[in-house]
């Protein structure tokens, strides 16, 4: 098959075609990006929601529970297509990987509306792969129009999955943790919704009132207080908080977004649908506010920033004259030379290398 | 960029609990430098042939300790040539009696591996099946 007619299968529905496409994309081969070219223009539809938090806090459970739901919505509520990138680590030191993520996603076998990917991390270390943002590109184009990412068991500071997503789920569980864990940087303020899953385990409640607490802590921004104003209590299901500034001008009202905190038990499914009315309130609160373009801009501006340098170490590289970058390195290593001093070094070196050249 | 990576499917299907054995080379074939897409037990040859279409995986390992193999196996290898995989290679662990090895490599399986194979022969095996087929 021609890469175009591979891209061609792809829009046309062709599940294998598109299992292939991925691989090529995920192996950065000139057959994926010369696909990626034709599918380009087909993305942008779907809803890409991240769903983050520690090891062992349930995240596929829940991402099995949501699609599952999403598939079998309730009342008249037209089924979705759903596309799953699941994500696990790469060993370090043999550079092969488990991926697991499909044990917890059994339920949806047999289901042609669901497609599940799992890929491993391949040294990234945000907590996705550098390829997952193409891999969900692909699914876009494919025409699942909900597209959930799990990431790797994540920590702190594995927060590429809010450059990526346009609703970003953080999961956590009871008993991992007090107060100050919440109010740390990092993983928790990249949450547009918080699960506090395996709600059914005793804890449940300091969970939820640490994670309100450092809520109430840091969110949401001089807003609130220059306007004086009253709030809507948030009814837990992530509606907007009204903010209607008395003062000056009594129509004005703007609209933060908090994120809401919810229970789920991802095993039997409780909460997973006010989890899925949460993900649909933040889409229609991105859309009114014009977040939705800010972030697809946000999005798009770090791919294309994480290509350009990709490419240009690649090119300069392939640039510098054989053993320079091999000699710097030795050089660093018996501290002849800063890692500072052989950057610039190098960089020196190469621009002789191109003005000799031309 | 870089090299092709090499993706398995293990799988259990049928109806034995016993995954010790897929669990030891899901880990021996992570640490021969592979990604292996792990999907726990009691699968259906139809869910072990959609899972193999997704993933566009290079090889399927199935563990088999019920004695089903000879109805299982068939099965998935016709799976996935229907789904238009009839080039990913099907291995086999778990106990499998003597007089149906031969029945089974002729079906195409590219291996049969019982307790106590070293993990290299399963590695080498498929590393030497892929290369074969892939240019």
């Amino acid at each position: 098959m021609t890469d175009i007619d591979l891209a061609q299968a792809v829009l046309a529905g062709d599940r294998l075609a598109l299992a292939r496409t991925l691989s090529q994309v995920e192996n950065g081969t000139p057959e994926g990006r010369s696909a990626m070219r034709s599918l380009f223009p087909h993305t942008g539809k779907a809803h890409l929601v991240g769903v983050t938090g520690a090891s062992g806090t349930g995240k596929s459970s829940l991402v099995n529970q949501l699609a599952r739901f999403y598939r079998n919505p309730n009342g008249d509520a037209q089924p979705r297509r759903v596309g799953i990138v699941a994500v696990d680590p790469t060993s370090p030191f043999s550079g092969g990987a488990i991926l697991g993520d499909r044990i917890r996603m059994r339920d949806l076998a047999g289901d042609p509306g669901v497609f599940i990917r799992s890929m491993a991390t391949r040294g990234s270390l945000g907590g996705i792969a550098s390829t997952t943002v193409s891999v969900a590109q692909v699914l876009d184009a494919a025409g699942y129009d909900l597209v959930l990412i799990e990431t790797v068991g994540a920590g702190q500071s594995e927060v590429d999955i809010a450059r990526l997503a346009h609703t970003t789920i953080v999961v956590e569980a009871p008993g991992l943790g007090d107060d100050i864990q919440a109010i740390k940087a990092g993983i928790l303020e990249i949450a547009d919704v918080l699960v506090v899953n395996k709600a059914d385990l005793p804890g449940v409640e300091n969970t939820e009132r640490a994670l309100r607490g450092s809520l109430n802590l840091a969110h949401p921004l001089p807003h609130r207080f220059m306007h004086h104003g009253l709030r809507s209590e948030t009814s837990g299901h992530g509606k907007l908080e009204e903010v209607a500034g008395q003062t000056d001008n009594p129509t004005a009202v703007e609209a933060l977004w908090v994120p809401p905190i919810l229970r789920t038990v991802a095993l039997d499914g409780t909460g997973i649908p006010d989890l899925a009315t949460a993900i649909a309130n933040h889409r229609a609160y991105l859309e009114s506010t014009g977040d939705w373009e800010q972030r697809e801009r946000w999005r798009l501006q770090t791919e294309l920033d994480l290509l350009l340098q990709t490419s240009l170490v690649e090119d300069f590289r392939s640039h510098l004259p054989g053993g320079a970058y091999e000699q710097a390195l030795e050089d660093i290593l018996a501290r002849r030379v800063s890692p500072f001093q052989a950057v610039e070094e190098l960089i020196n070196g190469a621009e002789r290398g191109f003005k000799e050249n031309t | 960029m870089s090299e092709r990576m090499i993706r398995v499917l293990i799988a259990k299907p049928g109806l034995d609990g016993h995954d010790r054995g897929a669990k030891v080379v899901a880990r021996a074939l992570r640490d021969a430098g592979m990604e292996v897409i792990y999907t726990g037990l009691r699968q259906t040859p139809e869910m072990i042939a959609e899972a193999a279409l997704q993933e566009d995986v290079d090889a399927v390992g199935l563990s088999i300790l019920s004695g089903a193999h000879m109805a299982l196996v068939p099965r998935v290898l016709e799976l996935l040539k229907t789904n238009g995989q009839g080039r990913v290679k099907v291995f086999l662990g778990g106990i499998v009696p003597d007089e149906d090895v031969p029945l089974l490599l002729d079906m195409g399986v590219i291996g049969i591996y019982g307790p106590g194979t070293l993990s290299d022969t399963y590695v080498n095996d498929i590393r030497k099946a892929l290369t074969a087929t892939n240019d």
